[in-house]
Parts: structure tokens; sequence; C-alpha cells
């Protein structure tokens, strides 16, 4: 036996684990008719308020559930109970995303066979979940009028691993003197061809637009559309 | 910052792959990583030690390869590399190209094992 040091080849995504893990649970969503839309932004976007009100709005049409993650505390799943959709908060410790296994582990004793909808709100963060596929069919990245509209270009791989930009506050936009034009060029420089949806879930303005999107989306797709690559 | 999760799964892949090949210590993992991979190579190479510690990886080296972005032109239908992230154009007849050929990788490629 020979102690000399030989290449061995290996050649497996280093987020192997939770690519398998995603794929189990992307399985037995679309098994069961279960639509999963991830919402990513950075902190103060207005995740909470915009998926507040999605959930009472599609809550008596359609039968509707959330996960949403955050480091501490349990208010965001408080604010989003008001909508009487049930509720669970993903606590992460220190984390700064949401892997697959955490959304597996707060399904467990949840039948999620009869919802319609499943939203997963992720951790404020516009670095870190870019790199983690969640089993979802629509990965929403939110930016509001008040964070520049330069802000594609500083985070593009999260805005790259996204199918649907969703520009939120709306209603501030004419204070902060939003530029809706350059947001959208810079939106498209990063991933050319994602859709772009504006509103307020403060007003409502945009929302009725954007829930005929989501309830018009093509159900248990073969592929992940939009997104090329590891997700 | 998310690089310590990936050292530690980078860590736990490398000691599950030398394990299967019978062997008893990693000296060196190669990664090829993207640049829209979203892992920073510096933070990642800085986290490694670290996970290494109290593995069979200890003392081990992290050898990163990196991988340009390169994206498919619907018009040239061609692969055309892109030196930065923004914007996804044809470097060549500017037209904008959502379909990514290569830099999405964290891919560990190979180990130097001793037997």
């Amino acid at each position: 036996m020979s102690a000399e040091p030989r290449l061995v080849e290996v050649r497996k995504n280093v987020l192997k684990q939770n690519d398998i893990v995603a794929r189990a649970l992307r399985d037995g969503f679309r098994k069961n008719g279960v639509f999963v839309v991830s919402l990513v932004s950075s902190p103060g976007t207005g995740k909470t308020t915009f998926l507040e009100k999605m959930l009472t709005s599609l809550r008596p049409r359609a039968k509707v559930a959330a996960l949403v993650g955050d480091l501490a505390t349990e208010n965001d799943a408080a604010r989003l109970a008001r909508s009487l959709a049930p509720v669970k908060q993903i606590t992460t410790g220190t984390i700064c995303h949401l892997e697959a296994a955490m959304i597996q582990n707060a399904l467990r004793g949840w039948d999620v066979g009869p919802l319609d909808f499943l939203f997963i709100e992720n951790v404020g963060n516009l670095v870190c979940p870019s790199s983690y596929d969640l089993g979802e069919d629509l990965r929403l990245v939110l930016l509001s009028v008040t964070e520049g509209e330069d802000k594609p270009l500083k985070y593009p791989t999260i805005f790259n691993s996204a199918d649907v930009a969703v520009i939120t506050k709306l209603d501030l936009a004419e204070a902060v003197e939003f530029d809706a034009a350059a947001a959208d060029k810079n939106i498209r420089a990063v991933r050319p061809g994602m859709p772009v949806l504006s509103l307020s879930a403060k007003t409502g303005q945009g929302m009725a637009e954007f829930l005929e999107f989501l309830e018009t989306r093509p159900r248990n797709r073969e592929a992940v559309a939009l997104s090329p690559g590891s997700r | 910052m998310h690089e310590l999760s990936i050292a530690i799964s980078i860590v736990d892949l490398a000691a599950e792959e030398a394990a299967l090949r019978g062997s008893a210590q990693v000296l060196a993992v190669h990664l090829r990583l993207g640049s829209l991979s979203g892992v920073v190579k510096e933070a990642l190479l800085s986290c490694y030690e670290m996970a290494c510690a109290r593995t069979p990886l200890e003392g081990s080296q992290l050898l990163i390869e990196e991988v340009p972005l390169e994206v498919f032109c619907p018009e040239c239908q061609a692969g055309r590399r892109i030196a930065s992230l923004e914007p996804l154009c044809c470097p060549a007849c500017g037209t904008p190209c959502s379909e990514v050929i290569r830099g999405k990788e964290l891919e560990l490629v190979a180990l130097e094992i001793t037997a």
C-alpha cells in the first residue's frame, strides 16, 4: 500500500444535498398541484406586507399557506396570521438564508396536499438566498421604489436567479422620484426578458394585476421556465 | 455572507467522497467556482480552514478554478463570454442574452487523497 497522493475525479455539485432535497420537495408539490412561490428581497422592501395582502386576497378563492424565514422573532408569522391563512415561522438563528432542508422540516406534520399556493418568504438578503433552490415554481425578487433603481446592477446574482421582479411601495414613487424606466432597464440588463410587475400593497394599486399573473401561471411545469442553470 | 455554510458543504461532500474511495487523508480539494454562483472566492478561502477543523480535511488546501460567465446569444447563435455580470448582453452584437451556459458552477471537481 502506497501513501503516494493521488488525484481522483469527483465532479459533484457542492450543494448536491440541498438540490436533492429541493427536487424531492418540488416533486411532492407538483404531485399535489401546489404552486410554490418564494419571495426574496433586501430587508424592508415590504415582503411581509405584500404577502399578507396576497394571502388575504387569495384565501376566499384558493387554499393558501405561508412559511416565513427570519433570523429571530415570530413577528412576521403573527402579522401574516391576520390573513387567517396557515402560517409557520422558520427562525434561522444566525443563518442568512433559507435552505431546502429548512422547508422540509417546517412542512413536517403539515398536509400540503390540499393547498393551491404555498408562499415562502426568505430572509431579507439579496446575496445568499440566490444559491439555494427551495423547490419553488416561481421566485419573486422584490425591489421597493425607495431602494434606488440601480439595485439590480449591484446585486445581479439574485436578480438573475429570480423569475419575476416585483416593484413595491408604488404609492411612494412620486415622493422619491422613482425612475420606473431606469429600474426596468436595469432589471432587464441583468435578467433579459424577466417580467416586471409594479404595485403598492398598501393602496392595492397593481395587486389585482399581480394576482391575475400569479393565478394564470401554468402548473406542473416540466422544468422551471426562464431559469437556466442550476435552478 | 454564506460562505461558511458553503465551506462546510464542501468539507462534508469531500469527506464523503474520500471515504468512498477508502482514503485516510485529503490533501487538496479542487473546486470550480462560477462568477454567477453567488459565492465569493476570497470569503470562501478564509472560511475553509475553519470548516476543516477536526475533520478528515484538516490541513487540506482548497484550490479554486474560477469560471467566467458565458451566455448564449440567440442572434449570433453562439456562446459568448461576458466580462462583468451586467449587462447580460452579447459583447459582439449587443443582444440581451438570458441563457447562461457557464458561470453558475459550484462544483467539487477532484480530490487529492492518500490511499
